[in-house]
């Protein structure tokens, strides 16, 4: 889920804070690497220059850093944020951009439209009717990483909306700079309370989709 | 800024958590005025979200065990962490992390797996401690 990345950029310190450490934050996404989360460490530090006209330092870097990157056929755990007919919304807390596409749900999805919540019609064995397992927003579910997709963000000009914001998870009206489109079709995904062996039981799959 | 390799190395859950718990703490000690707003923020946030999976309960001993019992089943680097970061104790959340599983486990081997996972691997906070159980919950559902 978590990989490091190796960066290199000039640090400017400026010259009120000569003598702390250099220590950066860079909540963004960059592109093709992932969500940043945290500084790592330094590879290297070179030679520290002052240039003309400015008093600060500048010194170039390199440094890793802790991304957020989950890779292709990773197997994550998420909650459900929102449901709608084209697809279901997960998050990890720390960031919010993974989609389950509805042809990505598993077989038979319907989509309820009275309550806006899609679930899984589970076939039963012995020929009673289906069991509808729920998948109501705030459920733990597994997921497995399809694809992943990264947009350039561009400043917009005066007549669009305003300039938009590098963080992933913001500006729901426009493609956010990292998506991540998922899959819970295969045994074992979705929620987890659908997958939970109780030793007592003989059905434990409908009695933990069904409560709440 | 430039970037030299985009994936460097992997990470487990557990690395990134006992980092991050590192630096919650550095910047706690900061006075208000010094820390960084979006650090504390997605440092806040990853830890929470880390906090709900087993690497909460992990260390570095327990995995470089568990790693060691499981090299005589080939898995990829990839496999091993999903393994790590997930802990699954049953055959189907198994089957799901290893990929052609069929083909390259026996039945018995996926047991012996779940197995190990639970005798090396200490449990997620607020699951039961007792996960003994290692039956699917019905046949109907493995992949056939």
């Amino acid at each position: 889920m978590f990989v490091l990345a190796q960066m290199t950029d000039t640090v400017r310190v400026a010259p009120h804070e000569f003598g702390s450490d250099f220590q950066t934050a860079l909540e963004k996404v960059v592109l093709n690497v992932g969500l940043c989360i945290c500084f790592y460490d330094f590879i290297e530090i070179a030679d520290s220059y002052l240039l003309p006209g400015d008093g600060a330092s500048h010194t170039n870097v390199v440094f890793r850093f802790v991304v957020f990157r989950p890779f292709v056929d990773e197997i994550l755990t998420g909650k459900i944020q929102a449901c709608t007919r084209q697809s279901i919304t997960l998050s990890v807390g720390f960031f919010d951009n993974i989609i389950v596409p509805a042809d990505k749900l598993p077989t038979v999805s319907r989509f309820d439209d009275k309550e806006q919540v899609w679930y899984w019609e589970y076939a039963s064995d012995d020929g009673e009717a289906p069991a509808k397992l729920y998948m109501d927003p705030g459920k733990e579910v597994r997921f497995r990483v399809v694809e992943e997709q990264f947009c350039e963000t561009q400043p917009t000009t005066a007549d669009q909306t305003p300039i938009e914001q590098q963080q992933s998870g913001e500006g729901a009206d426009r493609k956010s700079p990292y998506t991540i489109i998922v899959s819970m079709s295969e045994s074992g995904l979705g929620d987890l309370q659908w997958w939970v062996t109780a030793p007592a039981e003989d059905e434990p799959m409908d009695a933990g989709g069904e409560e709440d | 800024m430039e970037v030299i390799k985009a994936r460097a190395t992997l990470l487990t859950n557990q690395e990134v958590l006992s980092l991050l718990k590192e630096v919650g703490d550095a910047e706690k000690r900061k006075s208000k005025a010094n820390r960084l707003q979006k650090l504390s923020t997605i440092v806040y946030e990853t830890t929470r979200y880390l906090e709900q999976t087993p690497a909460a309960t992990q260390d570095a001993d327990c995995i470089k065990s568990f790693l060691e019992a499981v090299k005589k089943y080939n898995l990829t680097r990839a496999e091993s962490l999903m393994m790590v970061n997930l802990r699954p104790t049953t055959p189907v959340e198994v089957q799901l992390i290893v990929e052609e599983c069929e083909e390259r486990l026996t039945e018995d081997q996926v047991d012996e797996l779940a197995q190990l996972v639970i005798k090396h691997l200490p449990p997620a906070p607020g699951t039961d401690t007792q996960q003994t159980s290692i039956t699917a919950p019905s046949s109907s559902l493995k992949p056939e």
